[in-house]
């Protein structure tokens, strides 16, 4: 009970943070618009056939704020540490799962609101939602969101200082992205990329919202969803012992 | 009784050995006051004491419960004033509290009535519904006093605790503090620079490279030393050599490897 109020207070934080902030609610929003609005436009006359490309891209971008979204907030852990705020969650008779369970399901609701508002933007691209379609999208963002963020939180305990944050972009944010096939269709790719994109996390999550909001797939949502949670298992387990190290 | 009882403890940064098999034990309600140079053992006792660092080798018990076995248990009847500020300055002051309230267990009611408390205290009631981020060094410190005191703990840690301040700030800080001894049995474990303030503990013990030099009365101490003041006492023990941040360091170290 006590670990329950403990993840609680935890989540509540974050959500506090994003609420207090809401420049960043915007600011963080640039990105994915820009790659929607700019990079589906221009593309579409170059494809032939199937649905455009801005719908096509659609999920991805929703992947894609989820993705950063998350990341984001598991690295304020960092944060936390350099600015002391840490040690006040350390020293509270709260058990080390309960942390990291806690700012997991945090960073998730905030990913999954960031995903939520890019997911509004559906008829711009001529995608029809329904209740249906917003209420298993929310749940496949949510799934995503808890794997990015786990990912995240286990990248924050390692990661010493903010200076490394430019590595993360570069080396784990972007990778992500870009394997994940959220931009682009997978069945054509050479074999070496292909091999990339089936190791890629992101490329289930993917695959799991297109599949959703415009119904194309290449593998089963059931297979996606395992292989989503088993690795937010493992990232978890990790998290978790990770953090009963530098007790 | 002995509310804190530390035995043979020892800690290793790598090569550094930050405490060095030091044995002393805190009666419940005393002032104890954990002096020494820069990079002398001070904080490493102190996280090993709240259960953010394990020690090589000893024990440590506070209320009773090893800080290794018991962790949750030791944590729920301590609070602590760290060295540098622990605050979160994207929240107000009242939602600092709140949160710290409820990671300690603390219910609705007793929060509610709990928080106006503390500020009052603190003389911060008027700023609960500011950012953090909008205060000063003196009153985020104040805040943080407010913090710690705020789930009622047996032992309340402070480290450095007036490092920094003004004069003025440092003798309202010394105020809550004897306030709050005087209304409850609470039992003070700090470590300081300011010599003079060290006058009011009931034990102090120098500590030096890792050991426990002395630990008696202060007005034993200055008898014993045959000097007028701690400083005096304190710089006859620890001779005038200034000294480098290597404790300090090894831990921040060890806390970034980890």
């Amino acid at each position: 009970m006590s670990d329950i109020l403990a993840i609680y207070v935890l989540w509540l934080r974050d959500i506090k943070h994003y609420w207090y902030d809401k420049i960043r609610i915007f600011a963080s929003l640039g990105q994915p618009l820009l790659i929607l609005f700019v990079l589906g436009t221009a593309l579409t006359p170059t494809l032939q056939g199937g649905v455009s490309f801005s719908k096509y891209i659609f999920p991805g971008v929703i992947s894609m704020t989820v993705l950063f979204t998350s990341i984001f907030s598991a690295i304020s852990i960092v944060w936390d540490r350099e600015f002391g705020f840490l040690k006040e969650v350390l020293v509270a008779p709260i058990s080390r799962w309960s942390i990291v369970a806690g700012k997991a399901l945090g960073g998730s609701t905030v990913a999954v609101m960031q995903g939520a508002i890019m997911l509004f933007m559906a008829p711009l691209v001529g995608v029809e939602l329904n209740l249906l379609i917003i209420v298993k999208s929310i749940l496949a963002m949510f799934i995503i969101a808890l794997a990015m963020n786990s990912l995240g939180i286990v990248i924050a305990a390692r990661m010493k200082e903010m200076e490394g944050f430019q590595m993360v972009v570069n080396f784990i944010i972007m990778p992500l992205f870009f394997l994940s096939g959220a931009l682009f269709p997978t069945d054509k790719l050479p074999q070496w990329l292909l091999l990339l994109n089936r190791f890629d996390p992101l490329t289930y999550g993917v695959d799991l919202l297109r599949k959703t909001i415009i119904g194309i797939s290449n593998f089963h949502s059931i297979i996606n969803i395992g292989v989503l949670l088993v690795f937010t298992l493992i990232m978890f387990s990790i998290a978790v012992f990770e953090f009963n190290i530098s007790e | 009784m002995e509310i804190i009882k530390v035995e043979n403890l020892s800690r290793r940064f790598n090569k550094f050995l930050a405490v060095d098999s030091i044995s002393f034990s805190v009666q419940e309600g005393e002032i104890f006051g954990f002096l020494g140079p820069n990079g002398a053992g001070k904080t490493t006792t102190i996280n090993i004491l709240c259960t953010l660092l394990k020690p090589t080798s000893g024990n440590a018990y506070v209320s009773c419960c090893d800080t290794t076995k018991e962790p949750n248990k030791v944590r729920s009847q301590i609070g602590i004033v760290f060295q540098d500020p622990s605050l979160d300055d994207r929240l107000t002051a009242e939602d600092n509290l709140r949160f710290h309230g409820r990671l300690y267990h603390l219910g609705s009611e007793e929060i509610n009535k709990r928080i106006p408390e503390v500020l009052n205290l603190v003389e911060l009631y008027d700023r609960k519904n500011d950012f953090v981020r909008k205060f000063s060094g003196g009153m985020k410190r104040r805040l943080e006093i407010a913090r710690g005191l705020m789930h009622r703990p047996k032992i309340l840690f402070l480290d450095e605790p007036t490092l920094g301040l003004d004069p003025q700030t440092r003798a309202h800080i010394w105020d809550y503090i004897l306030k709050m001894r005087k209304e409850t049995n609470l039992t003070i474990f700090m470590t300081t620079h300011y010599m003079q303030e060290a006058d009011v503990c009931d034990k102090a013990a120098i500590i030096d490279h890792g050991k426990i030099a002395d630990l008696d009365t202060p007005l034993n101490l200055k008898s014993k030393y045959n000097e007028q003041t701690l400083e005096g006492v304190f710089l006859k023990i620890t001779g005038r050599e200034i000294r480098s941040q290597a404790g300090e360091s090894a831990w921040s170290q060890w806390m970034r490897r980890t």
